[in-house]
Parts: C-alpha cells; structure tokens; sequence
C-alpha cells in the first residue's frame, strides 16, 4: 500500500479530521507506542458530532450542540493495558500519548507494523441521509407533533416533556497488527414523557426510541412521533389507577420486547469474557454446561439491521458479527474482545467496545435476545393461575459474583385464572441468572426487537444496546411489592 | 509523567479563566445577549492491578468548554474541546446561531447582577501532593492493599483487583451577568474488591465486596492494608447469603446503602421536579416530609469536602442550605430558572456540566447523624440490615420504591446470617416518616453523607 490518506468521506457523511490521519503517521504513533516493549498496540481515532433539542411546556426549551475529537491509544502486555488520550491531534500530543500509554510495557514484545490494510466492513446501518444534515425546524415539528399527540390523548394529561437527539461517531482504529477499520456510526434518539393527574395523584410515562437510521425512521408506522406521544400518555394514564403490588414468589409471564433485560442481566454480563477469564462470574467454568432451560437459545447480534446496538466493526477493529452464546440451554460461547480471546485461546468475538477514545475497551453486549420458541403468548397468560404480567421496564442491574439481578417494572398486570387483571405500581423482580433461566417453562413465538434506548453502563463506561425477546414466562421469581400474602 | 516536555500544566485556574472570558467577549461579539462559559482542565491517573498484575496503567489530561448563549430569549448550549483561536471564534458564531431554533422564553435569562457572588471563600480543595503519586507509588498501594485482603483470610480466593485513582481539576466560569471566578481541587481515592468461592449452596456463586477510602488530600486517605483489610472483612462475611421469607420488619441502612436513598430525595426536593411535578413532593414545602429525627442540609462551603464549591454553576454564591429540619421541609433546592419557575430566589444550587446547561445539583447533601450507636440501633428482636441496594427500583412521581437489597438478617438483638436476592418495598414517603433511629456514623468519603438509620418497617420479599 502506498503511503497516503487512508480514506476519505463517505456520502451522506461530511468530511471530518479524521481524513488527514494518513497511513505514515498512524505508522510512527504505533511504533511509539511499542517503543518499550508491548505485544499489542492500538490507535482509536473518534469524531463525533451530535446535536439535542429539548422540548417542554410547549417550546424548544435548549438547543445543543457538540463536537468531540480524539484519539486514544492502547498498549497491551499480557493481560494489562497501558492507555492514554489527547484531544488534540497535533503529533507532538499524539506521540505524548503513545508514549505515556507504553510505560505499561518494559522489554520484549512485537515490532510495530510497517504497512497498513484496510479491513472491508460489513455495512448493518447504511442511512441515505443524516439527520444532522436536515434542518433543525423539522426535527422541532417531530417534537412538536409528539407533544400534541400526548395533550390530545386524555384531558388528564398535564406535563410533556420530548427529546430529541441525533449524532453520528466517525470512528478510525489502527492495531498493530498491521489492519484498520474505519466506521461511520449513525443514531437518532427520540423520547417522550409525559405527567397525568386526577385527584391528586400523578403518574407518569415514558416512550422512546433510538436507531442507527435517518429521520426517516419517523416516517414509519408504530415510530411516529405521534405513536411515541400516545403510548407515553397511554401509561401515564394506565398507572393512575394502579394497584400495590404482591410481594414474593410466584409466576411471571414477560411480555415480548423489552423484557430482553432479562437476558442482559440474567446472563448477559455473567458471559462478557473478562469476567470469566478472572473467574469472578458466576457462569465460570460452566463451558458446555446446562446453564439454562433448554427452550433457551440466547445470541448477541451486532448484525441486525439499523439497531441501536449494532456495529460494523468493534472498538478494536473486529467486524461484528452474530454471537451463539446459550444453545437449547447449553453455554456455548462468551462474549471476547482481543485481551480475553487470547486468554482463551479463541478469535475474538467483536464484542471489544468503549464508551469513547477515553476508554479502554473491553468485553461488552450488543444486541442481546432470546430466540423465539412455540408457544402461542395468549396460551402462555392463559397457563398462569396466579401471577404477573411484565410489559415494561426501565432498566436493571446484575452482581456479576453471584449472579443476582433486579430489574424494575414500570408497567405491569396482575394475572388471575389466566386473565390480566389490574395494573400494579411499579414494583422490581429479583432473581438468580441460572435459577431463573432454569426457570422458563415456555417461550412464545412471538420474537420482538425492542426500539428503546437502551444503554448499558459498566465499569464507569456506557455504551449504546438492544434487547429482545418473545413472550416468556418463568414458573417462580421473586416479586418485590408491597403486599404481603 | 505528567509533566513531560510539551504538555501544559495542569488544571491552572488563572488559564481556565483566561480561555473563558476570552470566549465571553466572542460570544457577546458574535451577537448574544447574554452569555456564560465554563472551562475545565484536568489530569487523571488510574492504576489498576489484580492478583499481583498491572492490568491498567490510564494517564491523560483533559480540556473542555460550556457556552451558553441567551438571543432574543432563546437558549443554546454547546460545547468544544478545540481551543485553536480561529476555532473559537466558529464556535461562538454557530452557537449564536444554533440559538435561533429555541423559542423564545422569558425566563431563559442569566441571574441578576445583585444575586452573584462577590468573592470566592477559600475551602481548602487542592492538595499539590496528590500530584507526588507516579504510576509506580500508585501501583504499590493498590499491591499493598489487594495483598492484605488475599492475606487476612483463607478464604479470599480472587479478587476483582485493586485500584487507585488521582485527579486534578481546574475550573472557571464567566458570565456576562458580571461574574468571572475560578478554582481548583484535587481527589485521590483506593479501593480494594476481593472475591470469595462460596459453596455452602453447590451454585458455583462467587460472593465479592469491597472497600474504599477517598479525599481531597493525599493524607485524608485510609491506608492501603487497612482498606485491604476491612475488604476482606465485609466479603467473608457474604458467604453463605441466602433468602429470607417474605415478612414485614424493620430495616437498619448502613451509610453506603442509606447513600443511595438519600441521593434519591435530593432528586425529589429539586426546584426542578418541583415545577415539573415529577416529584411526590411537589406542593410539600413546609409540612413533615420525614420523622422528627430528620435534619437533612445542603452545605458547599465544607472545607476540603468532596462535594464543595466555592460559587455555584451560575456563578451565584454558594451558601449552605437546610433542606429538611426535624422531619419538616424547609426548602427545595432551586436554580435561577427553577426558582423563577417557582416565583422565588435561587438558593445557590446550580450545578453545571461542560455538555449541559445550569440545573439542580446538591453540593455536600447531608443527613445529620444522631446520638445512638450503630449497635444500638441494630439491637431488633427481628430485621434486615441492609448494606447493599441494587437496580433502578424508584418512581419520584409517586414515591414508589422497590429495589434489590443485601445484607444481615438480624435476630435477638445480633447479625444471625448474610441475606442476598431479596427486595425491599415501600412508599419513599412512608420510608422517611419511618425513621425512628438515627446512628451517629456519618460517613463522609462522598458528596452524599449518610449516617447509618432505621426505618420502623419495610415489606422484604423473599421466599
């Protein structure tokens, strides 16, 4: 390869610093970076632009906008990182940062690359035109049109409040192992919440979504602004009239969706490689071991078409790709990134990501869900005797050590001789991964992606994912209400 | 290493508020109204090493800027870590003009000249010898500490590794309300996380704990084998957690869980959720909002505390507040726009991020601690002591509260066994009227200080 600009802008997608960083002095930061020593080096160049409208009362209440640049390089001798960033890109400050993150390593290691080649990428987000691009009046009518929807549903809606936020990441990763990768990264985000009252009382609900896409992912149906708004207030309204709910164990019946926190909680984490290559999950040293009832089959999937979490190529240059992580039950696979692969002995999964050049990456989900089984999801309420029904969330949290988890409801039914029943306050489940995997006694077929914004924090570092999964019901988890029996 | 040839100082205040009131007068040139700016500069080191092995050597320094302009009433924020001078001047024509998208609101104003603080009280944040710490120093203690923790006890197996972090931090902010005022402060903290093999149910579970120590001085911190130590202590203690059954009892919250409930209602006296009415407090000021034994305050001119500000993220003075005085609600915790919102004065607690705007944000928030002893208020006939809280459990809209927690199941007046995977629920109103204990325990490592407490009854759901 000729030594030059590595590549140039890509339409939809405007030029940006990062097409000045040519090949030779990608060259000369991974040979400072190697210069003590070290067994791998890489260089992780980001640009992102992003924008935000909030929207409350009515009216465009801020606009904000923001560019970050920089560049982060990785030194790796074994099992540890030496790592630094800058947020200049002038070369003195670059070569500072290599140098500083090569302190890690003292003697020995691997030569510095001496030419470069270009990794071809798969392309799971293509957009024809970036949000950014569009002019700021019609993402206000987006906000607008949400807001109006949310008034227009019930009289006793009295509070909006809608975000918008789009942004895309330019995204430049150079190893030393003599490959780079260069990856445009789009997402547009969209929420809504909204305040009901009656007598006194108020609840609230939430709606959103967020994609690698265009705006015109708010074109399509069930995505509309106006859906969004609807569904808040619809919530709101729900929960006005909401009862306690039951505390202890009994049956619960997820519904399609955004349940798929139960897969990222209940073993998502526990499947992230490094903790297991430290043996601090509580899924270690259960390779090819029942983990799970065997309706289930679970995968991490950063190849699905536009979602929020998937990616080309990883934050060490690994094209993504669709992981097997649980088969029929069995542990089958963890989730790598290159440290913990080589611990392993395995390629690397394409699951190395970082929340931004000043992180240092490490094993972490994408889109994580449960494949869809058999069973009808109406026979599955229909099966439940006594029990809860799970149909929304706003988020959960795992202990990776013993594998306990939580995660919150925000709306959920009573079930009664198979029937839902009355809305429940918001209330937490609780369980144990592998109990409660064991647990699932019948799987729907109804496999739903969810479009929600979730993201995922660990270790200080939050990154963009997804979450699916069909109708599932589990024969015992903790219920956290207030109503004892 | 973080003074080589090339690089700047870092966090120098006087260079903050050079590069901000240089982006004022940019701002004010490019047409605003009104503008503020807040400029950060920043060193950070972390060391982490587990079973006896670096595993992550970080060193960086970083800087960025805040702006925000008022045009016509109408608000933008932006934010640029580019300081190039034909840059700067870019970036304050295009947040002018970004401004033209928002609507016009009134209220959307910088504070009044008369509400700005007019001196800058010294608090005693920076600690130069923070900066002694090298990767090699900060790489002993974290060997010291995970050391200690494999020694103390056979029964320590693995460890999630040790860590000590450093941190200097300058920062300015500049207002065309009149108001230019910069400082500085320090931090350093160590933390030690080991792991236990726990078999006593045949699940494979590992049981991990920890332990931290942190300050604004270099020798406000806990030794590194005493911390070793005391996380070896509270991980053991783990094994053998089980459920309990579902009951109604009393709960005991140690400071680090108490922490976490405390932060939750700073989130619902904020001026913010207030107008917003996304709090169950919303028209409570001045009734018991918790029991008696409730003396909670918002204090920023704590010296060498972790949460202190000399002036607050609009540059209004910063001032201590009561928020909650024997169980009744003094005040909500207003910024300028919240408290014009609400027809009243800001009471100093703006906080301000380099992405966001002004918004609520409490400084050192504080729950009094009372006269008993830790033991005294643990002495139940029957209850949980809760020393670990988990998940997003909590609507401010209603008060709902339910959340994953761990810790002791307490029996005839003594800790009896660990309890983990179980929740705790109740109404955060009935919660903080529940109080009937407060221990005399702060604990004062973080900007959210908490003294063990006891609350009369939960509903625990477990088996």
């Amino acid at each position: 390869m000729t030594v030059g600009t590595i590549q140039q802008a890509i339409p939809p997608y405007p030029a940006t610093p990062l097409d000045s960083i040519d090949e030779r002095t990608a060259l000369r930061l991974l040979g400072a970076a190697l210069d003590s020593g070290g067994e791998h080096a890489d260089l992780y160049f980001e640009y992102r632009s992003g924008s935000d409208i909030s929207f409350e009362e009515g009216r465009v209440r801020t606009v904000g906008r923001a560019i970050v640049i920089g560049l982060g390089v990785r030194v790796v001798r074994g099992d540890a990182s030496g790592y630094a960033y800058t947020e200049e890109l002038s070369e003195n400050r670059m070569l500072d940062a290599a140098r500083t993150a090569g302190q890690i390593a003292s003697a020995g290691g691997a030569p510095a690359p001496v030419a470069l080649a270009t990794k071809s990428l798969p392309s799971f987000y293509p957009v024809r035109e970036l949000s950014l691009a569009r002019p700021g009046e019609e993402k206000v009518a987006l906000l607008r049109r949400a807001d109006a929807a949310a008034r227009a549903f019930d009289p006793r809606i009295v509070r909006v409040e809608a975000g918008f936020a789009e942004g895309w990441s330019d995204v430049l990763v150079v190893s030393s192992d003599g490959t780079m990768a260069r990856d445009r990264q789009p997402m547009v985000r969209f929420g809504i919440s909204a305040v009901a009252e009656e007598k006194g009382k108020r609840q609230s609900g939430r709606s959103g979504t967020a994609k690698r896409r265009g705006l015109d992912l708010f074109a399509e149906p069930g995505a509309t602004p106006e859906d969004h708004g609807r569904e808040a207030a619809r919530l709101a309204i729900a929960m006005l009239h909401a009862e306690e709910a039951p505390a202890g164990p009994m049956e619960v019946v997820l519904a399609a969706g955004e349940s798929g926190i139960l897969l990222h909680e209940a073993v998502g984490h526990g499947l992230e490689a490094d903790f297991n290559r430290k043996q601090t999950s509580n899924y270690s040293g259960q390779m090819g071991k029942q983990v799970a009832s065997t309706l289930c089959t679970v995968v991490d999937d950063a190849t699905l078409a536009s979602a929020r979490g998937s990616i080309n190529v990883d934050d060490e240059g690994i094209p993504g790709g669709r992981n097997v992580l649980i088969e029929k039950g069995i542990l089958v696979g963890y989730m790598q990134d290159r440290i913990s692969a080589r611990h392993f002995g395995v390629k690397p999964t394409g699951n190395g990501r970082r929340e931004s050049f000043r992180h240092p990456p490490m094993p972490r989900m994408t889109n994580t869900m449960l494949l869809a089984g058999n069973e009808d999801p109406q026979d599955i309420i229909a099966s439940v005797g006594r029990g809860v029904y799970a149909k929304r969330f706003s988020g959960g949290q795992v202990n990776i050590s013993n594998g306990d988890f939580v995660f919150a409801l925000t709306e959920s039914y009573l079930i009664e001789d198979g029937k839902l029943g009355a809305p429940l306050r918001g209330v937490n489940l609780i369980g144990n991964g592998p109990e409660v995997l064991r647990n699932v006694t019948m799987v729907g077929h109804d496999f739903l992606l969810s479009d929600g914004t979730w993201t995922c924090g660990k270790d200080g570092q939050s990154v963009p994912v997804g979450i699916g999964t069909p109708t599932v019901k589990i024969k015992e988890i903790t219920v956290g209400g207030t109503r004892t029996p | 290493m973080s003074n080589k040839a090339g690089k700047r100082v870092a966090a120098d205040p006087q260079d903050c508020l050079e590069l901000a009131e240089k982006m004022l007068s940019l701002a004010l040139a490019a047409g605003a109204d009104a503008a503020e700016v807040l400029v950060r500069d920043g060193a950070e080191l972390e060391v982490k090493l587990r079973m006896g092995e670096p595993e992550l050597v970080k060193e960086a320094g970083s800087r960025g800027l805040g702006l925000r302009v008022l045009k016509d009433q109408r608000a933008a924020v932006t934010y640029t870590s580019d300081f190039a001078p034909a840059a700067m001047r870019t970036f304050a024509e295009e947040s002018v003009a970004l401004s033209r998208l928002a609507e016009p609101d009134p209220l959307a104003a910088l504070p009044d000249r008369e509400e700005m603080a007019r001196d800058i009280p010294a608090l005693d944040l920076w600690d130069e010898s923070v900066l002694s710490i090298d990767v090699a120093e900060a790489m002993r203690w974290t060997k010291v500490g995970e050391k200690a923790a494999l020694a103390s006890d056979t029964r320590v197996t693995n460890s999630e590794g040790s860590s000590f972090g450093r941190g200097v931090g300058a920062s300015a902010f500049a207002t065309s309300a009149g108001f230019s005022g910069a400082y500085r402060g320090s931090h350093v903290s160590f933390v030690v996380e080991p792991v236990c093999d726990d078999t006593s149910d045949g699940a494979g579970k590992k049981r991990n704990g920890y332990h931290y120590t942190s300050s604004r001085f270099l020798d406000g911190l806990q030794a590194a084998e005493a911390v070793g130590i005391e996380a070896a202590r509270r991980t053991v203690a783990k094994l053998g957690s089980r459920k309990v059954a579902t009951c109604q009892v009393p709960a005991v919250f140690t400071p680090e869980a108490g922490r976490s409930l405390l932060g939750q209602f700073a989130g619902v006296i904020s001026g913010g959720a207030v107008w917003r009415k996304s709090t169950y407090l919303a028209e409570r000021e001045g009734t018991p909002v918790a029991s008696p034994l409730v003396n909670i305050v918002d204090d920023p001119l704590l010296p060498r505390a972790p949460g202190s500000r000399p002036f607050d993220g609009e540059g209004l003075a910063a001032r201590p507040n009561v928020v909650v005085s024997e169980g009744v609600l003094r005040t909500f915790l207003c910024d300028v726009y919240s408290a014009r919102k609400l027809g009243r004065r800001s009471t100093g607690s703006a906080g301000r991020g380099l992405g966001g705007g002004p918004h609520v944000s409490t400084s050192n928030f504080i729950l009094r601690p009372g006269k008993s002893s830790t033991e005294e208020i643990t002495r139940l006939d029957q209850g949980l002591l809760v020393t670990d809280l988990m998940g997003f459990g909590f609507n401010p809209v209603t008060g709902d509260f339910s959340q994953g927690a761990g810790g002791f199941w307490i029996d005839k007046g003594g800790r009896a066994f660990p309890v983990s995977e179980v929740t705790i629920s109740i109404n955060f109103d009935d919660l903080w009227k529940g109080i009937d204990a407060v221990a005399d325990d702060l604990d004062t490592r973080s900007s959210v200080q908490c003294p063990s407490f006891r609350v009369a009854k939960v509903t625990v759901a477990g088996t």
